[in-house]
């Protein structure tokens, strides 16, 4: 069993600064494996999110990388540990913090833009306002052709963009992203991370997204700290903080500068045998 | 036009086929066992135009709506309550597995003693015959929800009695639906049967009796069993199949051929 007190990243805040957005401290998750043994997913993780920040939690399957967005959301609760959200324990999930899952999860029976406008019927926008305000949000993500399909008529990414329009209706504070784009083909995936960047840099400072990622480019791309995690059990092993100017594309150097670095640690990482 | 061609014509055949082998037996066995088509066709014409068979029929149909309202009532309030509590669901699903594994004839003998000959044992026999496969269709439909809607549901906001409205009801319908169209198949073979049973007592009529009443007339004895057939494969594919097809085509859940 690990040491818990050795190979934690802790990164808490010290100065006097409004809580911040998002915080773990020493948080254990554990789970019951097949056998019936109690085992840690994830083993004394602690970071801080800012307002405003773009994190990439970046790790290989089975990490807990998930459960830590769970977490994050409300979906889960922590087995110890802390998880604060503005400084007080995260509620249950709510509109104030949206989830992009790996898959769509639009609700079928719906039209995609009637899957908008629930999105919008909770957090308070009257009945006949919604149906503009999803028209809205749906050209943001280039789907007003087919705001009247139902989902299973759209293609994986275009599956994918409406579930962001519906993730970004409820005007959230947070953003979960789950690997939302790793079931997409290359080009729908460019084409969505750019989106959700233009998005968060559009957002001005007011919006924080944390996202899941096991693709290290992506992770490069998108985030202003990047967060490496090693599997079973998921812990902290590297942080990485990418300061190249925004809107940023896969050929700056300075990405694939951060891209090798951070193979490099997970290269070792897979030399020394992992954390078992 | 093309496609009711294409979705009618092979049943269409198979019932034609169907006729076609009956015909040439009836040619080779004497009419008082197997009367030939055209004999049961008269014999239908003779029991509709006098009143005999859609008095019947219309008979049945009020009863099966009565008793099938209420096997859905019962057996929906039955697994929606099964599928919340996980001990109960434990505790009374073998139960229920049981009473649907049980031939609904079996309750008949006792159907008579409590209720005696009357209107009221038929629907009890059709009600204890139908509502334990809508009992558990509604539980299977409650746990075929894919986990994913939920949480994207709570995430979007929806929680308690909401969270039921907009995510879990919409998920389960097609798979309570589809017990809806199995509990209609046993309501309809128990009351048939029921009325056949209890056809001593002149004043409940119905299809059933009107098989008891027909013993000694092989063609009326036919037309009522097709007519019987025809109702239960009408309100099969027409109702229930329609719906369901209706739910999954807007779903993606159905394959076109």
């Amino acid at each position: 069993m690990a040491d818990r007190t050795e190979g934690a990243v802790a990164v808490v805040g010290d100065r006097d600064q409004p809580p911040p957005k998002l915080s773990l401290h020493r948080l254990v998750k554990t789970r019951r494996s097949v056998t019936g043994e109690i085992v840690p997913a994830i083993d004394d993780v602690s970071f801080d999110v800012h307002r405003g920040e773009f994190v990439c939690l970046l790790g290989p399957s089975g990490c807990g990388k998930t459960t830590i967005l769970n977490i994050l959301a409300g979906l889960d609760e922590p087995t110890s540990g802390s998880a604060l959200l503005d400084g007080h324990p995260i509620p249950g999930p709510g509109p104030d913090r949206a989830v992009l899952f790996q898959e769509p999860a639009l609700f079928p029976w719906l039209s995609v833009v009637a899957n908008v406008e629930l999105a919008l019927k909770h957090v308070g926008v009257p009945q006949p306002e919604r149906r503009a305000r999803a028209m809205g949000w749906l050209e943001n993500v280039h789907l007003t052709g087919s705001a009247d399909a139902q989902p299973h008529e759209l293609s994986a990414g275009m599956r994918q963009r409406a579930a962001l329009a519906r993730a970004l209706a409820g005007d959230p504070d947070v953003l979960l992203g789950d690997e939302p784009f790793g079931a997409l083909d290359a080009q729908a995936r460019e084409l969505l991370q750019n989106e959700v960047q233009r998005v968060w840099v559009e957002s001005e400072g007011r919006k924080t997204f944390v996202f899941v990622t096991h693709n290290v480019r992506e992770a490069a791309l998108l985030a202003d700290r990047v967060l490496v995690m090693t599997a079973a059990p998921g812990r902290l092993i590297e942080e990485q903080r990418i300061h190249a100017p925004r809107p940023r594309n896969l050929d700056d150097a300075l990405v694939s500068r951060v891209v090798s670095e951070i193979h490099e640690v997970l290269m070792l990482e897979v030399s020394k045998g992992g954390a078992t | 036009m093309k496609r009711i061609v294409r979705e009618l014509g092979p049943p269409l055949a198979g019932v034609g086929a169907l006729i076609a082998v009956w015909a040439i037996v009836a040619a080779f066995v004497s009419s008082s066992t197997v009367p030939t088509p055209a004999e049961v066709w008269s014999a239908f014409r003779g029991a509709a135009s006098d009143g005999t068979i859609t008095d019947a029929a219309a008979k049945t149909l009020l009863r099966l709506v009565f008793s099938f309202g209420v096997s859905i009532v019962i057996g929906t309030a039955i697994g929606f309550g099964l599928a919340l509590n996980e001990f109960a669901r434990r505790a009374v699903r073998p139960l229920v597995v049981a009473l649907q594994i049980t031939p609904f004839i079996a309750w008949l003998p006792l159907a008579v003693v409590w209720f005696g000959l009357t209107e009221r044992a038929v629907v009890f026999v059709a009600v204890v015959g139908s509502f334990p496969s809508m009992t558990l269709a509604t539980i299977s439909s409650f746990g075929q929800v894919p986990p994913l809607l939920t949480r994207a549901g709570r995430t979007l906001g929806a929680k308690g009695w909401q969270l039921y409205r907009e995510v879990i009801f919409p998920a389960a319908l097609p798979g309570y639906v589809g017990g809806l169209q199995q509990a209609w198949g046993f309501a309809w073979k128990a009351l048939t049967a029921g009325e056949l049973i209890t056809a001593g007592l002149s004043a409940t009529g119905g299809l059933g009796q009107l098989l008891q009443r027909s013993q000694n007339d092989v063609p009326m004895l036919i037309a009522t069993v097709a007519v019987i057939v025809v109702i239960g494969v009408a309100v099969e594919y027409v109702v229930f199949g329609q719906v369901d097809r209706h739910i999954r085509r807007k779903r993606g859940l159905l394959v076109e051929a």
